[in-house]
């Protein structure tokens, strides 16, 4: 396989963004990562843009042509993946694949969710759309549900706490305070996350990610391309992906996301290197006992004991392993499509050395873990300076 | 939800019909045409589940989309059907206090939710607390 490295990055602030539409927020992301790298539109041989369901949440579909178009980018072609939260981990692996494969030398890869259009109560019917429509949704099972069964038996099968399920909260808070493009840029204290209205018991709001707008962008070249136009290339090392059961009641465990573990270890294999080389990771914590579920399922920590090593802030930004620096899913925000972007955004950032205050000191290689759905797709890549 | 739609789940959703691959002997709910395990090789076919069963994991909503809503708030638990799979459903007819892990629970017909005023009503399984 052909190297391909990340030349450019580029996000939109997260959060509410009342006066941006789906065109616009994906846009400026993009203008950011190309004048990142440096690179003018003509020189782009194919654009990849993930995106969970501007169909629902403003009826937007045929999403690549606008991308495209509203990009200045005509004639390139374009193409729009989706995989539920897992649309922009995604879209990444589609543009690596095309520069690997030798069909592009330069792609954009952009991921995009404009939430904020759609009312807050149709908001949870599509989302819930990610998950098995004829046998969970159909029965009023929610997103928040399906997590909130999983935590349940995590509880059950390995004496997780609600305390450790809210001191995720408090840690991804604080990251999320030291990063200015996160939604939400104020720490919360256990007591608050602990006393939060119940969504889906054990569930609490502040263990749940946002419902956020959004859009982020970086801009991949081969290795040839990489090194004539850039000074400080990021290379991508590893890139793992893998289906799992889409319902949450065809899993044998559902403490563990099988798909996470079978893209983990593609990633793992193909980038030489084991879970005790990477010094930090952006997971998916869409709901807080998913980051537990996460650092177990990538080998970071054993089964049951992602809790305790919250709790004992191994995984906080000065900890041995940092998880979640950019404020994760929880407090960075999760406009969906984007999010598996952002994600790498936020690692090239640390490994480039210019994360500000969150900086994590002597970072060299990180991953990130994207997830669809309660577990039915994960992507897993890594990366190094 | 279209009629055509709910009109052809009819036999899983009211009677709990699952699939059984006679070469894994294993059962599966919701009903597929292909073993997950043995993909093809094993014969599927139509399995009357066991209508009892145990509360493997449950959660309590209480922010629901809008046909659930007035139900909030309600109980949604996988269930380890006896000889059989787990399934989803609502728990129904009990204290949201009385649930819990390893707890009996049987199967009841009853409707589930409604398309709007003047739409269809869906109806199919929900379990109740047995003991």
């Amino acid at each position: 396989m052909k190297k391909v490295a990340v030349i450019g990055v580029g996000m939109t602030r997260f959060g509410e963004l009342w006066n941006s539409s789906l065109r616009s927020l994906t846009i400026e992301a993009g203008i950011k990562a190309l004048s990142d790298a440096g690179v003018p539109g003509e020189r782009v041989d194919a654009l990849y843009t993930g995106c969970m369901s501007g169909d629902m949440f403003v009826k937007q579909g045929h999403i690549a042509s606008l991308i495209a178009d509203y990009g200045g980018l005509l004639p390139v072609p374009s193409t729009r993946v989706e995989s539920a939260c897992a649309s922009g981990g995604l879209a990444l692996r589609q543009g690596l694949m095309a520069i690997a494969s030798g069909f592009a030398n330069i792609v954009v890869v952009g991921g995009v969710e404009k939430m904020t259009d759609a009312l807050g109560s149709q908001t949870t019917g599509y989302l819930a759309s990610a998950a098995d429509q004829e046998w969970e949704s159909f029965n009023g099972a929610t997103f928040p549900s399906l997590y909130a069964l999983m935590a349940r038996r995590h509880m059950y099968e390995y004496g997780t706490t609600e305390e450790q399920l809210s001191l995720i909260a408090v840690k991804n808070h604080h990251n999320g305070s030291l990063n200015p493009n996160a939604h939400f840029q104020f720490e919360v204290s256990l007591e608050r996350v602990m006393n939060s209205t119940l969504v889906a018991d054990p569930l609490r709001l502040f263990h749940c990610s946002p419902v956020s707008d959004g859009a982020a962008c970086v801009v991949l070249a081969s290795e040839e391309k990489a090194k004539e136009i850039s000074d400080d290339p990021i290379w991508i090392i590893g890139s793992g992906q893998a289906s799992g059961a889409i319902g949450i009641y065809d899993r044998d465990d559902i403490c563990t996301i099988d798909a996470t573990v079978n893209a983990g270890k593609s990633a793992y294999k193909m980038a030489g290197v084991t879970p005790k080389d990477i010094d930090f990771a952006e997971v998916h914590d869409c709901f807080t006992i998913a980051e537990i579920i996460d650092i177990e399922d990538l080998g970071f920590f054993k089964k049951g004991e992602g809790g305790k090593a919250v709790e004992e802030g191994i995984t906080s930004l000065d900890g041995e392993l940092p998880i979640n620096s950019s404020g994760g899913l929880k407090a960075k925000g999760h406009p969906v499509g984007a999010t598996g972007v952002a994600q790498v955004v936020e690692v090239v950032t640390q490994l480039r050395g210019k994360a500000g205050k969150r900086q994590i000191k002597d970072a060299e290689i990180g991953l990130t873990q994207n997830i669809g759905g309660s577990g039915g797709t994960a992507v897993v890549h890594i990366f190094s300076r | 939800m279209g009629v055509p739609r709910f009109w052809r789940e009819i036999p899983y959703r009211y009677r709990l019909i699952g699939s059984y691959c006679e070469k894994c002997n294993e059962t599966f709910f919701p009903p597929r045409e292909i073993c997950p395990r043995c993909r093809r090789s094993g014969n599927i076919t139509d399995v009357k589940l066991e209508e009892e069963g145990e509360i493997f994991s449950y959660t309590i909503i209480r922010t629901a989309p809008p046909e659930f809503d007035v139900q909030t708030p309600y109980a949604i638990a996988l269930i380890k059907l006896k000889n059989g799979p787990l399934i989803m459903s609502q728990l129904t007819d009990c204290e949201i206090d009385e649930v819990d892990i390893g707890k009996k629970v049987r199967m009841v017909f009853r409707k589930i939710s409604e398309d709007g005023d003047a739409g269809i009503i869906n109806y199919g399984y929900k379990f109740i607390l047995a003991e």
